[in-house]
């Protein structure tokens, strides 16, 4: 065999040294460092929010500390406020708006993924997931002058004749309030749930139906016994999600609640949310102190959706090691 | 590891890797278009290459054959470093395209002058025109005229000219599946690459789009150093001059393709050419 | 026997029906909210609302051209703001990630996306407004660009990672750097997806009310310049529809109608252009 003329001196190390030049002078290097900033500029503007917000909320932070989510007293004059009026609203008028909502969310996407033919189903599904798009605003916009006489006029008093005994349902009837709040939230959620519930629900292997229909159950039997609980922690997530969206919601909740900052055992009773007082009042806040209170909702608030946001992405998790597709 | 940094070393194992055989005329230096010494390569911990050698002539069409996983593709990708996609692959060793060092030199020269067809074909989201001229343009060519001379060139020497040249505008999906691949022939050839690598190509493609690559292979050979991949025999016997079969990350044997098939050297290799395991 | 059996089949069809019409009524929803501003809105729609600036309070007549540009000039504020780190966060996380800070952007990208648009609103009155002492068109177009960002960075990467593999490789077997790779072969082939993410997105803030309450405020005259509090339709709709005057409740129709139409109608043609046909065919 005839010998090789050239020497071949470079080591691992050497290499890799050229070709790192080699990439420099082609721009890769570069083009990873814009790309890798711009990155990064998400992270600073998350930091700086947060950052904000805390800063510029040290004044109640200060005079009240932690007894400010307690406290039930909204008095701009006398610099006395209070988050749990509007940590009661948000929570409830959400609530509502849920128990609302899952039923009717769970049972349309039932019939989405189980009894519609594919088609239908595309199609009913696009109509329902363009309700996602629809502007806060335009709900508000119908909340007043579409649901709030409905539910003055016909709604509530129906509730009081029928179900009067109970406290939920007493005291007068002015149709905003928090029951249209919770009617508000829950047309507005209803999309997320159908949306991801049918995916999950349409995710579940066949062999899970075909086992069920296979011992004799109904159709009806072998979609609630099997196929739902199967996706359970999917349609679970999907209402975490569907609560986030609804304590953040504002404008349709401002519109319709009544804007009152009192805790009532009454549903027919006006109420106030967090998003809903900042909305109202953040523009004329009449001192450096009930800005910055309004500020601190704001953190209030936004603690309130991370954590909401953070037990979703949990229970997602959670599935993805059993199998339940999602 | 030491192969990497010494000559002698890369000297002793060329002597010792398989390398043309038993009634195989002395070849003359100038002849090696690729020479590989000592070449392990590594997926993370896992070891994929053991200590391959061998030479590829010039001007000659090669083919590598083995079992499926036996690592010939895992090879053909050194050969123009498109594992470095890959996060934690490396190879070490000596690969030398005429005398330069191929680890070390800068990849997109390196990929100017090795080009690569690959398995399934994957033309570009653009125009038949705009896929052929892209080697081009990326590497620095504007002038239109020289596009278009080029493209035409490369479409004739991939024998696919005469199907499209008055369509060039029109998307590359347009295209069957067989000219797909002869469009991403043509698009390789543009920029004129001294090797070309070519990883099963026609395994996606009818007996009859196969035979018009295979008879475009047999002209591109003048003007170009060939090297294909193939999971199928009858094509290495039918296209290739010399033959390297491949075994579990090894190369186990390395000859001229008649002496592989009619009388190779190890039973490894027989076993495999009359189908006692594939 | 067979009453049970009687039972279940009863139960059987009732519970189909009935999210049948859970299905329905859901449907029945956006039917409704459109129909009922067409019909309402329809009527108060016409050439002077579109053109004419706000009459005085309580005066009749008027129209909103003010406010339609003001939205205008807030999303193209917006794009600036949010498009750019949103898209080349995405090709960061598509293209070049690393695996820990990858891990990070994507956590903060859900993480903002889950902030309250109010919150948002927050943040750029403290930004702009506080420093400036006033109200602006500024002020608000960055919140409406930071709402942007977490789903313009998502599509992005979304898009991008439908780009076939072979299809990079293909470009960098022929001598193309990395990233001239990404620039004129795997953007341009996930473009059709990208850009309709962006187009989805601006429809998104177009819509959003809250977190302009206190950036960009309201303005009754045109708004020169971006340094001044500008009006704007999803504020109109709020401010109109609160008040106590017949005439402001016709255009607060009017004003959300426009709303609704521009954003549905982007809606439905992005999504039906992304499910039509793709760039890169799936062979």
């Amino acid at each position: 065999m005839a010998s090789l003329p050239i020497t071949v001196e470079r080591a691992g190390l050497q290499r890799r040294a050229l070709n790192f030049l080699c990439r420099l002078r082609g721009g890769d290097e570069v083009a990873h460092l814009i790309t890798l900033l711009a990155a990064a500029s998400i992270l600073l503007v998350t930091l700086l929010l947060v950052y904000e917000l805390y800063g510029n909320s040290s004044l109640p932070r200060q005079k009240f500390g932690w007894a400010f989510l307690a406290g039930r007293t909204w008095d701009p004059v006398k610099e006395n406020f209070g988050a749990l009026p509007f940590i009661y609203g948000t929570v409830v008028s959400s609530a509502l708006g849920l128990l609302i909502a899952v039923p009717l969310g769970v049972g349309a996407a039932i019939f989405l993924a189980e009894l519609a033919p594919p088609r239908i189903s595309n199609a009913l599904t696009f109509v329902i997931e363009l309700l996602a798009a629809v502007p806060s605003v335009i709900y508000g916009l119908l909340g007043i002058f579409v649901l709030v006489p409905l539910l003055r006029t016909v709604v509530q008093p129906f509730l009081k004749t029928t179900l009067g005994f109970l406290p939920l349902f007493q005291g007068p009837m002015f149709g905003v309030g928090m029951l249209a709040g919770g009617v508000v939230l829950a047309i507005m959620i209803i999309p997320f749930i159908i949306s991801i519930s049918r995916e999950v629900l349409l995710a579940v292997p066949v062999e899970q139906r075909e086992a069920a229909l296979a011992v004799g159950a109904t159709r009806w039997e072998a979609t609630w016994r099997v196929v739902v609980p199967f996706a359970r922690a999917g349609i679970l997530a999907s209402v975490f999600l569907a609560l986030a969206r609804a304590l953040g919601e504002t404008m349709a909740v401002t519109m319709v609640i009544g804007n009152d900052p009192r805790i009532s055992a009454s549903l027919f009773a006006p109420g106030y949310s967090i998003a809903a007082v900042i909305a109202n009042e953040f523009a004329e806040a009449t001192s450096d102190m009930h800005l910055q209170v309004l500020i601190e909702l704001g953190l209030v608030l936004f603690f309130l959706t991370i954590v909401i946001n953070g037990l979703a992405r949990l229970v997602i998790l959670s599935t993805t090691g059993r199998g339940t597709a999602h | 590891m030491t192969a990497t940094s010494n000559a002698v070393t890369v000297l002793k194992a060329t002597e010792e890797s398989p390398s043309l055989g038993r009634g195989a005329t002395p070849r003359a230096q100038l002849d090696f278009k690729l020479r590989v010494a000592g070449l392990n390569f590594y997926y993370g911990a896992k070891q994929a290459l053991y200590d391959i050698g061998l030479q590829i002539l010039v001007h000659r069409i090669t083919a590598l054959i083995g079992p499926s996983g036996c690592g010939k593709t895992t090879f053909l990708r050194t050969l123009n470093r498109m594992y470095e996609t890959v996060p934690r692959a490396r190879a070490e060793g000596a690969v030398l395209l005429d005398d330069e060092d191929v680890l070390a030199m800068d990849v997109v020269s390196l990929r100017r002058r090795v080009g690569m067809v690959f398995q399934k074909s994957n033309p570009f989201p653009k125009s038949i025109f705009d896929n052929v001229a892209y080697g081009l343009k990326v590497n620095g060519t504007r002038r239109k005229g020289a596009l278009a001379e080029a493209v035409e060139r490369s479409l004739r020497r991939a024998a696919l000219w005469d199907e499209v040249k008055g369509q060039l505008h029109k998307s590359a999906y347009a295209l069957s599946g067989g000219q797909q691949q002869r469009l991403c022939i043509a698009r390789a050839l543009a920029v004129d690459p001294e090797v070309l690598l070519l990883d099963e190509p026609c395994s996606a493609l009818d007996p009859i789009a196969t035979a018009k690559i295979e008879e475009l292979l047999f002209d591109l050979k003048e003007t170009c150093t060939i090297i294909i991949v193939t999971h199928n025999m009858q094509q290495a016997a039918r296209v290739a001059n010399d033959t390297g079969f491949f075994l579990l990350g090894r190369l186990i044997e390395f000859n001229r393709t008649e002496m592989i098939f009619k009388t190779p050297a190890r039973r490894e290799t027989e076993d495999y050419i009359t189908g006692r395991f594939g | 026997m067979g009453a049970r059996e009687t039972w279940r089949k009863f139960v059987n069809v009732f519970m189909f029906s009935l999210t049948g019409l859970c299905a329905f009524t859901a449907v029945g929803f956006l039917f409704f909210i459109l129909g009922y501003l067409l019909w309402n809105g329809g009527r108060a729609l016409n050439w002077a609302f579109l053109t004419h600036l706000p009459t005085p309070v309580g005066e009749a007549g008027g129209g909103m051209a003010n406010a339609i540009v003001g939205s205008a000039k807030l999303l193209l504020l917006a794009s600036l703001v949010g498009i750019p780190p949103g898209f080349l966060g995405g090709v960061y996380l598509g293209e070049f990630g690393g695996k820990t800070f990858s891990f990070l952007v994507r956590y903060t990208t859900d993480l903002l996306n889950g902030v309250p648009s109010i919150v948002v609103g927050i943040f750029a009155y403290t930004i702009v407004v506080l420093p400036l002492r006033h109200f602006s068109t500024l002020a608000g177009g960055l919140a409406l660009g930071v709402m942007m960002i977490p789903i313009a960075v998502r599509s992005t990467e979304e898009s991008l990672r439908t780009v076939p593999q072979t299809l990079r490789e293909g470009a960098l077997a022929l001598g193309a750097s990395k990233w001239k790779t990404v620039a004129t072969v795997v953007v341009p082939a996930a473009g059709r997806g990208i850009v309709t993410g962006f187009v989805l997105d601006l429809a998104r803030v177009a819509g959003e009310t809250a977190p302009l309450l206190f950036t960009a405020f309201s303005n009754r005259f045109w708004s020169p310049g971006w340094n001044q509090p500008t009006a704007s339709l999803p504020v109109m709709v709020f401010t109109y529809a609160i008040s106590p005057y017949e005439d402001w409740h016709r255009q607060a129709w009017a004003a959300g109608l426009v709303l609704l139409l521009l954003v549905l109608v982007t809606n439905i043609a992005a999504r039906l252009l992304v499910s039509g046909r793709m760039s890169v065919p799936q062979v």
